[in-house]
C-alpha cells in the first residue's frame, strides 16, 4: 500500500458512541474483494473524504482483527462533520498506517499504567483493548482516565468489565461528573492520589492534552518513573502523514514519522515548551 | 582547498569563447533538452525558457542589500556577473502547486490514481553553488531512501544542470562561510566559469558527455586557468557576511528564551517572504479540489510557510500564536534542526531571505546576536 496514494475502504458499520463521537468500522476493498490491513496500535491513518479533505485519525481496533479496522472520531469541523454523515456502504480513502506504535513488546511481563484525558481517549483505547485481550502477558494494569463531561465517558461497560479483572485498577474522573457515582469529580491528575502501582517494573503510556500530560509526567517522575519508561502520544497539525509537509515539526522531530508515540526521554527538551 | 582549486586540480576544462555561447544552447537542444536560463523579468533575474544566447542578461549586475534588490546594466559582455534572483531551483523540483492524486467515484466505487508525470527534459543554465547545495538538501528531504516523493522525483529526473561559478557575489551573500560557494561544489552536470572573453567548461556527470562531444572544445590553457582561479578566490574573499559555524548554531536550541527573539519579533511582519525565497524550505499544505459534479477531483499540494497561523493550528488554536515563536521556529529549524534531521544546516548562504525581507531582517545578524550572549 502506497503512503502517497489512498486506497478505498468501505464502511461496514457505523456506531454512534456519544453525541459527537462515532466509530467507522472499515474494510479495505480491492478488485478481488476485501484486503487485509496491517498496523500497530498507536499508529494512525490519513482518512480522506472525497471532495472534503484528509484528516489524521488513530486506528483503534485490534491489530489481529482481520475482517475490519476501526476509527473512532469526534466531529469537530469540516471533514470530521462530513465523515459523521456517512453510512454503511459508503467509501472513503485511506493512506497509512503512519507513525510509531505503543511499546507493546517492551511492556510484556511488566506493569502498565495508562493515563488519558480530555478528548484524547481514542489512541489509547486500542492499547487498553490490546492488553486485556492478552491479559496474562502483562503484570498489574492501572488506568487513570479523565474526561470533561460525564457524557464523554464512552465505552463505560467495557471499563466496568475490565475493572473486575484481577490485578487491575481503574480510576475515572470527569470535570463535570453530573452526579455519576462512578466518576471522581476533578482532573485525571488528581486521580494519582488513588493509584496503587509501583514504578519499579512499570511502563506508563499517556495520551491527551499536553498540559494534562505535562502534569502527569511530573507526577510519574516524582514516583520514580524513569524518563525512558514514560511514553506519550502527541498531536500536531498534519497534512501529509509521512514526514514531507513539515507541519508536525516538533524540535528536530516529525510527530507523524518519529511519533506520534514518543518516549519522554526523546522529547524532554521540547515537551511543554511554548511554541514547539 | 577551495572547491574551485580542487576542481582545477582533478578535472580538465575546455574553452568556449563568448562569441560561441550559442553553440552551447544548440548542443543542449540537439541532445534533447529545452533550455531554461537567467533573464531579467519584472526587475529581477529569473529562470525562464530561452533559446538564444543574446537573451542572457548581458552586462547585468545585481545590487542586493537587506530589504532591497536592484539590477543595472553596465557596458560589458558578461552574462553571469550577478549573484542570484528570488528563485533558486526550488520551483522546478518542488512545484508551487502539485496534484498529488486524483479520485473518481460512482454510486458503488471510489478509486484513486496518480496523475501522469511527464516533464520535458530541461537544461537549467546558470545554477549557482548555493542552488546546488540547496538541491542536495531538498533531495535529502524529498528523496530519502524509503520515503521518496514521486512528484519531486519525476521533476528532478527531467533536469540537466549547467552550473556557473559565481564571480560577483552580492553584498547579502555568505556562501563562503557555509561552504556552499561561490564556486560550484558537486551536483552539476556541466559547469561554466565565466571569464572576460569566454568560458571554461567542466564535465560534471555522464549526462554531459553527449553535449561535450557536440561542442568538441579545445582545452583551456594554463593562463586562462590561472585567471579563473584568481577570480574565484577574489569572489570568495569579497563576502562580508558570515554565518556562525554549525556547531555554534546548535547552541540556538539552548537559547529558546533569549530576549533577542522578542527583539526580532518586534520587527518581523510574519509575511513569509523569507520562506518563499528560501531554496531549502519545504513546507506544504494539502487541499481537496473537487470537480463541480463531486464525482471526481484532485488533492493538491502547495507551498506553505511556518510564518502562517494555520501552519500549526490544531483544535482551533495555533501552537505558535505569536511572531516570536514563529520566527524562532524558522530560525532554529533552519540552522539547528536541519543538522539533526539531515546532517547539515539548512542554510546555504544565498542571502535571499535578507534581500527579500521587506524590513531587511538579516538572519546572520540575528544568529550572531543570539549566540553572542548566554542570556537564557
Ligand atoms: C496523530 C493524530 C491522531 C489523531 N487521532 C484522532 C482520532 O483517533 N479521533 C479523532 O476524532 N481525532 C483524531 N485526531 C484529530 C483530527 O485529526 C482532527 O480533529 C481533524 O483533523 C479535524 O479536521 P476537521 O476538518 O474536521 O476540522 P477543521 O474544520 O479542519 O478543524 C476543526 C478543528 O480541528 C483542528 N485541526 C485541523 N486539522 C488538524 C490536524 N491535522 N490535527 C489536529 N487538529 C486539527 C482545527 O484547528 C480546528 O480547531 C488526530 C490527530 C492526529 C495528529
Ligand atoms: S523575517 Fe522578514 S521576510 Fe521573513 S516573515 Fe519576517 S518580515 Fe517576512
Ligand atoms: S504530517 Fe507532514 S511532515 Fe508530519
Amino acid at each position: 500500500m502506497s503512503v502517497h496514494l489512498p486506497v478505498a475502504a468501505e464502511i461496514v458499520e457505523r456506531i454512534q458512541e456519544s453525541r459527537d463521537i462515532f466509530t467507522l468500522r472499515l474494510r479495505r476493498v480491492g478488485p478481488d474483494g476485501p484486503l487485509r490491513f496491517d498496523f500497530a496500535p498507536g499508529q494512525f491513518n490519513m482518512v480522506y473524504l472525497r471532495g472534503a479533505g484528509e484528516v489524521a485519525i488513530s486506528i483503534v481496533s485490534d491489530p489481529d482483527e482481520e475482517r475490519f479496522f476501526d476509527h473512532t472520531i469526534r466531529a469537530v469541523g469540516r471533514v470530521t462533520d462530513a465523515l459523521a454523515a456517512l453510512a454503511p456502504g459508503d467509501r472513503i480513502g485511506i493512506r497509512g498506517p503512519f507513525g510509531t506504535g505503543w511499546p507493546l513488546r517492551e511492556v510484556e511481563g511488566r506493569d502498565v499504567l495508562i493515563v488519558t484525558g480530555g478528548l484524547g481517549c481514542a489512541p489509547v483505547v486500542s492499547v487498553i483493548n490490546y492488553l486485556f485481550r492478552r491479559r496474562a502477558a502483562f503484570g498489574r494494569i492501572a488506568i487513570l482516565q479523565g474526561v470533561r463531561h460525564a457524557a464523554d465517558m464512552i465505552w463505560r461497560p467495557r471499563y466496568d468489565a475490565w475493572a473486575a479483572q484481577p490485578d487491575t485498577e481503574i480510576h475515572l474522573a470527569a470535570d463535570v461528573s453530573a452526579g455519576d457515582p462512578g466518576l471522581f469529580q476533578g482532573t485525571v491528575v488528581e486521580l494519582f492520589k488513588r493509584l496503587d502501582l509501583a514504578a519499579d517494573n512499570a511502563l506508563a503510556m499517556l495520551c491527551g492534552p499536553e498540559v494534562m500530560m505535562a502534569a502527569a509526567v511530573a507526577e510519574l517522575r516524582a514516583r520514580g518513573f524513569a524518563d525512558a519508561a514514560i511514553y506519550l502520544s502527541l498531536e500536531r497539525n498534519m497534512q501529509c502523514g509521512n514526514g514531507l509537509c513539515g507541519h508536525c515539526q516538533f524540535g528536530p522531530l516529525y510527530v507523524c514519522r518519529d511519533g506520534p508515540v514518543f518516549a519522554y526521554s526523546a522529547i524532554a527538551d521540547w515537551f511543554g515548551k511554548r511554541g514547539f | 582547498m577551495s572547491d574551485f582549486a580542487k576542481r582545477a586540480e582533478t578535472l580538465a576544462a575546455g574553452y568556449l569563447p563568448r562569441t560561441e555561447l550559442q553553440r552551447l544552447l544548440d548542443a543542449l537542444v540537439s541532445t534533447g533538452y529545452r533550455c531554461v536560463g537567467p533573464r531579467v523579468r519584472d526587475g529581477a533575474i529569473q529562470y525562464l525558457p530561452l533559446d538564444r544566447a543574446d537573451e542572457f542578461p548581458v552586462g547585468v549586475r545585481d545590487h542586493q542589500e537587506p530589504g532591497s534588490y536592484r539590477v543595472e546594466v553596465v557596458d560589458d559582455e558578461r552574462c553571469f556577473a550577478w549573484a542570484n534572483g528570488p528563485q533558486a531551483l526550488k520551483p522546478l523540483t518542488f512545484a508551487p502547486d502539485e496534484v498529488l492524486w486524483q479520485f473518481s467515484a460512482d454510486a458503488s466505487d471510489l478509486s484513486f490514481t496518480t496523475p501522469t508525470r511527464a516533464h520535458p527534459m530541461t537544461a537549467v543554465i546558470g545554477v549557482r553553488g548555493c542552488d546546488l547545495a540547496a538541491l542536495r538538501l531538498q533531495e535529502a528531504h524529498f528523496l530519502a531512501p524509503g520515503n521518496r516523493d514521486p512528484a519531486y522525483a519525476a521533476r528532478r529526473e527531467a533536469l540537466f544542470l549547467v552550473g556557473v561559478d559565481c564571480s560577483h557575489p552580492a553584498a547579502t551573500c555568505f556562501c563562503t562561510s557555509t561552504g556552499d560557494g561561490p564556486s560550484l561544489g558537486s551536483g552539476y552536470d556541466l559547469a561554466l566559469t565565466e571569464l572576460d572573453d569566454g568560458f571554461l567548461v567542466w564535465r560534471g556527470s555522464r549526462l554531459a558527455d553527449a553535449v561535450l562531444a557536440t561542442l568538441d572544445l579545445p582545452p583551456a590553457d594554463a593562463q586562462l586557468l590561472r585567471r579563473a582561479k584568481d577570480q574565484q578566490a577574489q569572489a570568495a574573499a569579497a563576502q562580508q557576511r558570515r554565518m556562525p559555524a554549525p556547531q555554534r548554531l546548535m547552541g540556538l536550541m539552548q537559547r529558546l528564551d533569549h530576549a533577542q527573539w522578542d527583539d526580532v519579533a518586534a520587527r518581523c511582519l510574519g509575511c513569509g517572504n523569507c520562506t518563499a525565497v528560501c531554496p531549502s524550505c519545504f513546507c506544504s499544505s494539502h487541499r481537496a479540489e473537487p470537480a463541480l459534479d463531486g464525482l471526481s477531483g484532485s488533492q493538491v499540494r502547495s507551498w506553505d510557510s511556518c510564518f502562517t497561523l494555520e501552519h500549526s493550528t490544531m483544535h482551533g488554536r495555533p501552537v505558535r500564536a505569536d511572531i516570536r515563536t514563529r520566527y524562532r521556529q524558522w530560525l532554529t529549524h533552519k540552522l539547528a534542526g536541519w543538522q539533526s534531521q539531515y546532517g547539515r544546516s539548512g542554510c546555504v548562504g544565498c542571502g535571499r531571505c535578507i534581500t527579500w525581507c521587506p524590513v531587511g531582517i538579516d538572519l546572520t545578524a540575528e544568529a550572531a546576536a543570539l549566540l553572542e550572549t548566554d542570556s537564557a
